[in-house]
């Protein structure tokens, strides 16, 4: 059997690659795309774990982080397509209203 | 039946709130009423207290009606005295007033501050009575400044009016500040009583006196002479007398009142009630008396030049007091309040009847439009036709006040002068036989001046259309003076020869009181001399009437200068704001001017205080304030600021990532920090 450390390393590399992803991209679908993958690393944490205690509670965890991953998607393509419409771009670079 | 004794002061006390508050809503009818009514209740109370009295074997009582100052040994309640010498006073406040209170509501009638009148003289009484009434001195002091404060009310009372509209304002205030004077001796008097004795109360002082006798006398000449200069200044006696003819101002029934049957009478109580101590100090008795007589003569002479009809019973006022100052100042104290209670009468008489003159003259002065002075006797004559019961009693107040045979002035002036034949001539001591020459030199003045005055006044022909159509007055103001007439005529059998009624009345005060027996020389003596003058003074006046109003008077033809020393009396006005008002103002502009002005405004203040605040606030304003704490805050403010720009402003970038690297460097720092915490 494949040891929980492995998976723990491999949620770890993608949460990683997810946050850098999401600091240094400027194209907003990909940004998005990099918090889907930083959520389903801590997906696959949750089911590691689940795995080595032999509870449920990891499981159960794992469908709420992707009922709310669905709701987020719904709730940031709307906001891309919003910003797309006035900006005609959905660089998040564009959106510097807030400089000091 | 002595417990109702404070109701004496709470009844003219009642009148005088009613009156104060509710005057607004009543009419001068029921204004009258409550004030008459409240005069006369107290009357009937001194009445019942005198049979009260007589029921209880004539022992002193006193009442208590309230604890004022305790502390320490010190103790001063407002409590009631009910003896003969005060039930005496009582009676003759409350009587003679309650006959003025009746024949001011015809006088003032019409008056637009009718009510305020009464309230005055409602509380006059009260204050009277709280001075006779005493058992202290200092609750007599009380009432000696109270009634002070009415007579300074009632003298400005047109206070509108006199020399150029202040006139009256003015002899108020003259009438207090002289009256301040005698408080001083009063005030210090009673401080070196409590000093020795350690109370105020009447029994206590005087048994200390008593008691300790001649070890003490030298304590009871400084006492006895400062009471004096109390009594000088009330009763109006030389030196300070000057008041007394300028309080004329003031409406005539309080002349009648206040300036000649009770107020200025305070000082021979004063002296009568403190005659144990008088009886330890011969030099203040020798004083007294001199003051007294000298008082009598010299008041005496200026009454007959005077043109003023209330001036001539002023200064008769002054006259008379100081026959009672001097017979008290010899030890006739019996004989010193026999005379105030007669002259209470028949000055009370002569003043009300002046008045009525003086009203009946004003009327005919409104009716023909003759606007002249309706107190000048050069412009009367003749009124006897017109005014027929004002002269006949005016007539009784006169020959009265003379000493005419037998009306009550008579009597007690008579036993003044056998006081002073008995110490000079009997005794054989000097000041008797000076005291004696004074006063049959004043009483022949008294019968001069008053048949001077009556001539002028009743006699010959009218001198001026307002006394041609002058009236009598309505019975509300004669009744009074009938009934006054009728005490002034049988007021003798007060202290009759023989009986000595009041003589055995006051004996029950002191032992120092007691009447002597009639004196017939001295009696035939000051008769003979009353209607020689009498009679000198008809064939000056009567024979050669007054032919016009602007005529001189025929003694200053041949008098001369001497008549006008004495018409300006005896210059002492001008004595007095020469010397004393002179310095006072000197000083008082001294100290005005160079200490107040030039020295601690401009010097002290303007100067050293002003100019140093000012320094010091230049300090401060400038170097300290504009030059250190304005700019530390302004430092502060500009640190801010350029940390704002420098530090914090470059943090805001507007980039997502950015921020997104802070919440990621944040959850690092919060993770790093429990697992430092928690895993280690």
């Amino acid at each position: 059997m494949i040891p929980t450390t492995y998976y723990l390393a491999l949620s770890a590399i993608l949460f990683s690659i997810g946050v850098i992803g999401v600091l240094v991209r400027r194209n907003a679908i990909v940004i998005f795309m990099s918090i889907e993958l930083m959520l389903n690393s801590a997906n696959l944490a949750f089911v590691a774990f689940a795995r080595e205690f032999g509870t449920l509670d990891g499981q159960l965890m794992v469908f709420f982080v992707m009922t709310v991953a669905a709701a987020e998607v719904a709730v940031g393509l709307a906001l891309i397509v919003a910003i797309f419409r006035s900006k005609a771009s959905i660089d998040v670079d564009a959106v510097n209203l807030l400089k000091g | 039946m002595l417990e109702i004794l404070p109701l004496i002061l709470v009844f003219p006390l009642a009148g005088m709130l009613l009156n104060a508050v509710f005057s607004r809503w009543m009419d001068e009818t029921w204004i009258a009423i409550f004030a008459c009514g409240a005069s006369g209740t107290a009357f009937v109370i001194a009445i019942l207290q005198a049979i009260a009295l007589s029921g209880n074997h004539f022992h002193v009582e006193t009442v208590l009606i309230a604890d004022w100052i305790t502390i320490g040994n010190l103790h001063l309640p407002w409590q009631m005295r009910v003896d003969t010498l005060s039930l005496t006073m009582m009676m003759l406040v409350t009587g003679v007033g309650t006959l003025i209170h009746i024949y001011a509501v015809g006088y003032m009638r019409g008056d637009p501050r009718f009510a305020r009148f009464f309230i005055y003289l409602n509380l006059f009484i009260t204050m009277m009575l709280v001075l006779v009434a005493a058992d202290n001195y200092l609750m007599l002091f009380v009432g000696w400044e109270g009634v002070g404060l009415c007579s300074y009310l009632l003298i400005g009372f047109w206070y509108d009016k006199g020399d150029n509209g202040v006139g009256n304002a003015r002899a108020g205030r003259k009438a207090f500040v002289v009256n301040r004077v005698g408080d001083m001796g009063f005030l210090i008097a009673m401080f070196l009583m409590f000093g020795a004795v350690g109370s105020l109360n009447f029994d206590d002082v005087l048994y200390f006196f008593e008691h300790n006798g001649v070890e003490v006398a030298g304590l009871a000449t400084v006492v006895t002479l400062l009471l004096l200069v109390g009594a000088v200044g009330k009763s109006a006696q030389i030196p300070l007398f000057v008041w007394l003819p300028d309080a004329m101002a003031g409406p005539t029934p309080v002349s009648a009142l206040i300036h000649a049957a009770t107020m200025v009478t305070a000082g021979i109580y004063i002296i009568a009630r403190s005659a144990p101590i008088f009886a330890l100090a011969p030099v203040s008795q020798t004083t007294v008396a001199l003051v007294g007589a000298s008082t009598a003569f010299m008041a005496g002479t200026i009454a007959v030049t005077q043109w003023d009809i209330k001036r001539v019973l002023a200064y008769s006022t002054i006259s008379q007091l100081g026959f009672m100052v001097a017979a008290v100042g010899l030890g006739g104290y019996v004989a010193g309040m026999f005379h105030l209670i007669t002259h209470a009468f028949f000055k009370a008489l002569l003043f009300l009847a002046a008045g009525s003159v003086i009203h009946g003259v004003e009327h005919g002065g409104h009716h023909t439009h003759d606007h002249c002075d309706a107190q000048d006797m050069r412009n009367m004559g003749g009124l006897r036709h017109r005014m027929r019961i004002t002269f006949w009693v005016y007539l009784v107040g006169a020959v009265s006040l003379a000493g005419v045979f037998p009306f009550s002035g008579f009597w007690s002036k008579d036993e003044i002068l056998a006081d002073a034949w008995n110490v000079g001539v009997v005794q054989g001591h000097w000041h008797g036989v000076a005291v004696y020459v004074l006063l049959v030199l004043a009483a022949i003045l008294t019968a001069f001046y008053m048949t001077r005055q009556i001539v002028m006044v009743f006699f010959g022909e009218p001198r001026s259309s307002a006394a041609e159509q002058a009236i009598e007055n309505p019975p509300v103001m004669t009744t009074p003076l009938i009934v006054l007439a009728v005490l002034s005529v049988v007021g003798g059998a007060l202290n009759l020869p023989g009986w000595h009624t009041l003589g055995h009345w006051l004996e029950h005060t002191h032992h120092f009181f007691h009447g002597l027996d009639f004196n017939l020389g001295v009696a035939l003596g000051s008769t003979v001399f009353a209607l020689l003058s009498i009679w000198i003074g008809t064939l000056v006046y009567y024979r050669r009437p007054l032919e016009n109003a602007t005529a001189p008077d025929q003694l200053e033809g041949v008098l001369g200068p001497v008549f006008r020393f004495l018409y300006c009396k005896w210059h002492v006005d001008e004595l007095y704001s020469k010397t004393i008002m002179a310095l006072y103002e000197w000083k008082a502009r001294f100290l005005a001017f160079q200490v107040d002005w030039y020295f601690w405004h401009d010097f002290v203040h303007e100067q050293l205080i002003a100019s140093a605040f000012r320094g010091v606030t230049v300090v401060l304003s400038g170097p300290v304030d504009k030059g250190v704490i304005n700019p530390f805050f302004d430092g502060m403010a500009q640190l801010v600021r350029t940390f704002a720009t420098r530090v914090l402003r470059p943090l805001q970038t507007g980039y997502v990532r950015n921020y997104a690297l802070g919440v990621m460097l944040g959850v690092i720092i919060v993770l790093g920090m429990i697992f430092v915490n928690e895993g280690m």
